[in-house]
């Protein structure tokens, strides 16, 4: 979100997404290839394995210190999965997560103990992430008891000034999460976050559950807070609005696989992948001129289920461009012709600037 | 982006807005608040504070009588061995061995009281323990719990209670352990259904992502979530395992004579009841009351922890003021008064 306001301290254009050597030193988090399945079991006495859901298949990214990696999709595509195995919340089928130079994929709670002090989560929902029973001193002082890093007067005092931080009133330190709003209770998951100074934020949809006020309000205590302590953030976000403001980079995901990544404008002025391009038109513009310029691609169908994903491409059951190749062959992440190296699309018919996407698809693939 | 410097305007309006004065209750507050207004669990509490303090003043009692609880009295007895009925020197009567039937009963309310809330406490520890560690962790340890639960549940208990306590001999401690073991079955099955549901709540992702350990979470961010349901649940246990000790007693499988406990005095008062009728009614009177005012307590609180009773009550009084007009205008109320309890059977 600092590339939004002009001091960032990483450049967007400079931003390579993978660097052959292992000298990566701007790098925070690098992840190859990740692949999260989790297997679907039939009822019965005795459940077997009956199918996989391939929440997240393949999926390479990288985040760069003091930058901020905006991932967009659709309900169910992985991005939460792929920010909870990053978090090293759940285990990873398979590839692997590098944070600041070291491999935490799947490490056991204890080895994670240390890491989890530089990744911290935001969640979505404001009501659900805070628990109703506990009050909020004892819940943004949790991360200091659990890491035995202040206890008694020192822990509330911190408490008080992480409160203070993030814009609530210190006095409110004794009361419980029902008493308060939507954002407020968003600012004290911050804090929360925010209490172990950790090096990266991942922020699953954290301003997707609040009022657009509010969500100005807590987008731009995220960049303070980033420009303050030099936060890296992987941003999670449906709202391709908001994740134009906040990012530097942008990972545009579809049914577990990359679409589309690149720096931020790049990917929103001339995206490549029909998806991408499929989305972008489905925003609602702020110009109401613009809106009526603009031509909306509607996409058929739904999304297939990732428990059987469709073969080649999965986009091609839904995409206008699908041709025979589509559904045969996938398509492998890369730079296309006259794109930037860094701006990477997964297609084999990638659009062209001005292409008109608004026509039904012929089908003509025989 | 003009249309964010809009929304930080808008922010800092709201930044800026004076603070409401709203005072805050937790969750216990309200439950407090809505148990008040509820008349029939405040009069269930009240009988069972009156009941505790009688039986932990049964001494005085017996010193203000002059008779002791095993104490034999020839004034207590008629010529022809007939008890005396209540009277001066005898408030409830006595009973077929002239001992003072009220201070019996009011020993009698100690080993009642003693045994239905110490047994309930080690059984909801005992469940909460094994409903939160079922719940939690799952796979194996769950399915071997969940199992032991079943067939603890599933078991026909007076049948296992009689055995047990015919080969351990009768005693208080047996009876204890007897009912302690039927009694964390049903706390553990609600609980681990509980912790079911609450594990899967984001705030338990966000303490795992801070690093807690599994029993942080189990035990300092789930079981706060359980209290409410286990109180609820152990006051209406309580009198379960009162009138389960009772029945022990009863079948003289429980305390034994001369220690006086509701059960046994039933049991003595079987073959005076024709003669004596104080010697059954007293007994089971204290045995009703006590175990109807656990369960309406128990049912008040449940109500007054659903946040939706507010309305049931608000609705109530309503009721009650149309029906006091009503009245006064030389109508009769149509009114319906439901009572609700659980059969003194086991």
């Amino acid at each position: 979100m600092t590339g939004a306001r002009g001091k960032s301290p990483g450049t967007a254009a400079s931003g390579m997404l993978s660097s052959p050597d292992g000298r990566d030193g701007d790098v925070l988090v690098r992840v190859e290839n990740l692949v999260k399945h989790f297997p679907v079991r039939g009822g019965g006495l005795i459940s077997r394995t009956v199918g996989q859901v391939q929440a997240v298949d393949g999926v390479s990214l990288t985040l760069r210190r003091g930058t901020t990696l905006g991932l967009v999709g659709e309900t169910g595509c992985g991005k939460s999965t792929l920010a909870r195995c990053i978090a090293g919340l759940i285990p990873v089928t398979a590839g692997r997560v590098i944070f600041d130079g070291r491999e935490i994929t799947n490490l056991s709670r204890r080895a994670m103990q240390p890491v989890r002090r530089e990744i911290q989560m935001i969640f979505q929902d404001p009501f659900g992430s805070l628990n109703p029973r506990r009050r909020v001193g004892s819940i943004i002082g949790d991360p200091f008891a659990v890491h035995k890093t202040a206890t008694g007067a020192e822990r509330k005092r911190a408490v008080q000034e992480l409160m203070e931080r993030v814009g609530l009133n210190p006095e409110h330190y004794n009361r419980f999460p029902a008493e308060f709003s939507g954002g407020q209770r968003q600012r004290i998951g911050i804090a929360r976050a925010l209490a172990l100074r950790p090096k990266l934020i991942i922020a699953d949809e954290p301003v997707s559950a609040l009022d657009v006020s509010i969500q100005a309000q807590i987008l731009n205590l995220l960049a303070d807070l980033q420009d303050d302590y030099g936060l890296s953030y992987l941003f999670i976000a449906h709202d391709l609005e908001v994740v134009r403001h906040v990012s530097n980079q942008v990972l545009v995901m579809y049914l577990g696989k990359v679409a589309e990544t690149g720096p931020r404008d790049p990917v929103y002025d001339s995206p490549r992948h029909p998806y991408t391009t499929a989305l972008l038109s489905a925003a609602p513009a702020a110009d109401p001129e613009t809106a009526a310029r603009r031509q909306r691609i509607i996409l058929t169908g739904d999304v297939p289920s990732p428990i059987d994903p469709p073969a080649g491409c999965r986009f091609h059951p839904r995409c206008p461009k699908a041709q025979d190749l589509c559904g045969r062959q996938e398509p492998v992440l890369e730079a296309k012709p006259g794109d930037q190296d860094t701006h990477l699309t997964a297609c084999h018919f990638p659009v062209d600037a001005g292409e008109d996407l608004t026509r039904p698809r012929a089908r003509e693939t025989a | 982006m003009s249309s964010v410097t809009e929304l930080e305007f808008q922010a800092q309006a709201a930044e800026s807005a004076p603070e409401q004065a709203i005072e805050g209750r937790s969750q216990w507050q309200l439950t407090w608040r809505r148990l008040r207004h509820d008349k029939v669990a405040v009069g269930s509490g009240v009988v069972i504070l009156v009941m505790v303090a009688l039986a932990i003043a049964a001494p005085a009692f017996a010193a203000l009588t002059g008779h002791g609880p095993t104490q034999q009295f020839n004034s207590g007895t008629a010529l022809n061995g007939i008890p005396v009925g209540p009277g001066r020197a005898f408030w409830l009567g006595a009973d077929e061995q002239g001992r003072d039937l009220f201070v019996r009963i009011l020993y009698g309310a100690r080993v009642s009281l003693f045994v239905g809330i110490v047994t309930t406490a080690i059984g909801a520890a005992i469940g909460v323990a094994a409903g939160l560690t079922a719940g939690y962790f799952g796979g194996w340890v769950d399915t071997v719990l969940a199992r032991f639960v079943d067939a603890v549940l599933a078991f026909p208990y007076i049948v296992l209670a009689l055995a047990l306590a015919v080969v351990l001999g009768p005693s208080l401690p047996v009876v204890m352990g007897i009912i302690t073991f039927f009694s964390w079955a049903g706390i553990a099955r609600i609980v681990r259904g509980q912790t079911l549901s609450i594990k899967e709540k984001e705030y338990i992702e966000a303490a795992r992502s801070v690093g807690a350990s599994s029993w942080r979470i189990m035990f300092v961010d789930i079981m706060p979530n359980l209290l409410g349901p286990v109180l609820v649940l152990a006051t209406l246990y309580i009198p379960t395992a009162i009138v389960f000790e009772a029945t022990l007693s009863f079948l003289g499988l429980g305390v034994q004579p001369p220690t006086p406990s509701w059960g046994n005095l039933l049991s003595g008062a079987e073959s005076y009841y024709n003669v004596a009728w104080w010697y059954l009614v007293f007994p089971a009177l204290a045995l009703f009351i006590t175990t109807l005012a656990f369960n309406l307590l128990g049912d008040g609180i449940r109500d007054a922890m659903d946040p939706r009773t507010e309305r049931i009550f608000a609705a109530g009084r309503g009721r009650r003021r149309r029906d006091r007009e009503a009245a006064s205008a030389g109508a009769a109320p149509k009114d319906a008064y439901g009572l609700t309890g659980q059969a003194g059977g086991i």
